[in-house]
């Protein structure tokens, strides 16, 4: 079991989530964050104080799969979040030791599925 | 670059009006109310003494003052003339800061209906165009609404320049010139400010500064003079009472005009042509606006008698019942047709019923405001989603639906439910009172000439800044909003933003 963060632009959700509901994965938790990375920030002038911005509005996506589902899940972020420019966003893959469904109890593959 | 060109051009034309009214003569309401006070005076001191000294009315008698006047019928009419100049006055500026304060509710509401990522570009263009037009209208608008000239458009009366017989067409109202001013440029406001609320979230700054401008000094007063100016359409039997036309229609078709050179925007239609929906971020300050609208129509429709004479009371009765009307049609429509009492097409409905009720309200009885406001509040609700999902028009407030649409339902109304009764001698009967299908044909006549009117020079307008300066803001910028794109600041800094579209 694997756990897929993806840190992605707040406007190219929709395009992931279609990607991912193309790719038959259908559960995810999405969250706003703050972020920087290569993108560079942008300045905002309040009452004409310039005042730099770097931690830049994202996204951040999880989603736990299987084994078989790793490879399809990240083809599905990459298609639907990539532009090409600075600031597309990173994919981490993670270990997932245990995973439970509250309701039935169930544990491991099952319980993600 | 075009933004120096912008401010220049500006510079000179204000110079330019600077120079003018040094020239003007004195205000003949100004020296008449001055005459007033002065004669008032010893009139008051007369009485005083006569009061206060009783004993020595043989000196009196003995040395009668030659310049304490007795009051005679003259100068008794003179005086209540003046008073009735003075509390006509009181009543067209009252009425007219309350249509100013429709600014803020127009505000809110388009604030409301978009997202946050834009409320600052929503609310700066708001704040501006009554700015921008404010000084326009002053300048060339007024001259060329009410200034003496053809039946097409004014020509004098530029700078408010009175030569006595300039603004014969608004001598039916005593109040002095620069209230008469006032109130109609806050009309005129009205009009250009429609426009934001159907062009939001994708429209350059710049751009819409340039078309406050044209809106306030041309487009607005040539409809304007046609119908309140003493022009063609008033020659022809057509009667706006308040503006349906000439305030709502005009804003309305040229949001239409705005909306469709812009095209809608990213993320409004998939690529099959369904239409999403796009939610705007705050009702409660939607609702806000669509109150302080209500409120301030009180001044829009009663205050355009700009006088204070009984009838102000039928006016704000047929104007308040015809939005509740429209709001409670409205909703039953959203309720039948999406199975939910919709909140923001309830509000549109509101604003529908208002559009619609302007252009009768002195005319019909509050029988007919009832039904002219359903037809309004049903009205609004087809005309979104027919603009929505048939013709793919993105308008993201409803401007076009209830502006445009009700407007000319407004004005075609009037042409059915008009009662001689009401204004003997104005309108006379509308069809359904026995009328005949005279003043019906002059409002068609009236909607149609003032649509394509607003089509041609809107579409003109409008590719001329598409190609001066651009009308659309890039892809990336309306992704991150224009509130950082045009503006460099945060409507609610501080405040994380779920930006996902």
């Amino acid at each position: 079991m694997k756990l897929i963060v993806a840190i992605i632009q707040p406007h190219k959700l929709p395009d992931v989530k279609q990607a991912l509901f193309d790719a038959e994965v259908y559960s995810m938790t999405v969250s706003t964050a703050l972020g920087c990375g290569h993108q560079m920030g942008y300045t905002e002038t309040y009452r004409g104080v310039p005042q730099e911005v770097n931690l830049l509005n994202k996204l951040k996506v999880e989603i736990a799969v299987n084994e078989d589902f790793v490879e399809p899940t990240i083809d599905a972020i990459i298609k639907g979040a990539r532009t090409g420019n600075i600031g597309d966003g990173k994919i981490f893959v993670l270990d997932l030791p245990q995973c439970i469904r509250i309701r039935t109890q169930e544990r491991g593959s099952k319980a993600i599925g | 670059m075009m933004r120096k060109i912008l401010l220049l051009s500006f510079l000179a034309l204000l110079i330019a009006g600077y120079t003018v009214p040094f020239t003007m003569p004195v205000r003949h309401c100004y020296a008449q109310a001055l005459a007033g006070g002065a004669e008032d005076v010893p009139e008051i001191h007369a009485q005083v003494e006569a009061q206060a000294e009783p004993e020595v009315e043989v000196a009196t008698e003995a040395e009668p003052e030659p310049e304490a006047p007795t009051p005679t019928a003259e100068s008794n009419a003179e005086a209540i003339a003046t008073k009735g100049v003075a509390l006509d006055t009181v009543w067209t500026l009252l009425a007219a800061v309350l249509v100013m304060f429709m600014q803020a509710g127009f505000a809110l509401l388009e604030a409301g209906f978009t997202r946050a990522k834009n409320a600052v570009n929503v609310l700066m263009k708001n704040l501006m165009d009554f700015c921008f037009g404010s000084i326009f209208y002053w300048m060339i608008g007024f001259g060329i609404m009410f200034g003496a000239g053809n039946l097409l458009f004014g020509t004098s009366g530029f700078f408010l320049q009175d030569t006595g017989s300039t603004f014969d067409s608004l001598s039916w109202s005593t109040v002095p010139l620069e209230c008469k001013y006032f109130f109609q440029l806050v009309f005129c406001a009205t009009a250009a400010t429609i426009v934001s609320g159907a062009m939001a979230e994708r429209t350059k700054f710049i751009a819409y500064i340039f078309y406050s401008i044209i809106i306030s000094a041309i487009i607005y007063p040539v409809v304007g003079h046609w119908i309140w100016g003493g022009g063609w359409l008033a020659g022809i039997g057509m009667w706006d009472f308040a503006g349906s036309t000439v305030v709502h229609s005009v804003g309305g078709w040229l949001a239409l005009t705005g909306a469709v050179m812009l095209g809608p925007r990213i993320g409004k239609y998939s690529a099959d042509g369904s239409p999403n929906a796009i939610p705007g971020h705050s009702i409660p300050l939607a609702t806000l606006g669509v109150f302080i609208l209500w409120f301030g129509w009180f001044g829009f429709n009663p205050g355009s008698t700009m006088g204070a004479i009984p009838d102000i009371a039928h006016i704000a009765a047929t104007t308040n019942i015809a939005a509740a009307a429209a709001a409670i049609g409205a909703m039953l429509t959203a309720w039948w047709m999406f199975k939910k009492p919709d909140a923001s097409m309830t509000l549109n409905g509101v604003i529908a019923g208002l559009v619609a009720i302007t252009c009768p309200c002195a005319f019909v009885s509050i029988g007919s405001a009832i039904l002219i406001g359903l037809v309004a509040g049903i009205l609004v609700v087809l005309s979104v989603v027919f603009f929505d999902k048939v013709l793919h028009i993105d308008d993201p407030v409803g401007a076009i639906s209830a502006h445009a649409t009700c407007g000319a339902w407004g004005t075609f109304s009037l042409g059915l439910f008009a009662q001689d009764k009401f204004c003997p001698g104005t309108t006379g009967n509308g069809l359904l009172f026995g009328g005949g299908w005279k003043l019906l044909g002059a409002q068609s006549l009236g909607i149609i000439s003032v649509f394509a009117w607003c089509m041609i020079t809107g579409f003109l307008l409008f590719y001329i800044i598409k190609h001066l300066v651009g009308l659309r803001v890039s892809r990336e910028e309306e992704l991150r909003g224009l509130d950082i794109g045009e503006h460099g600041m945060e409507a609610y800094s501080g405040f994380q933003i779920f930006i996902t579209r």
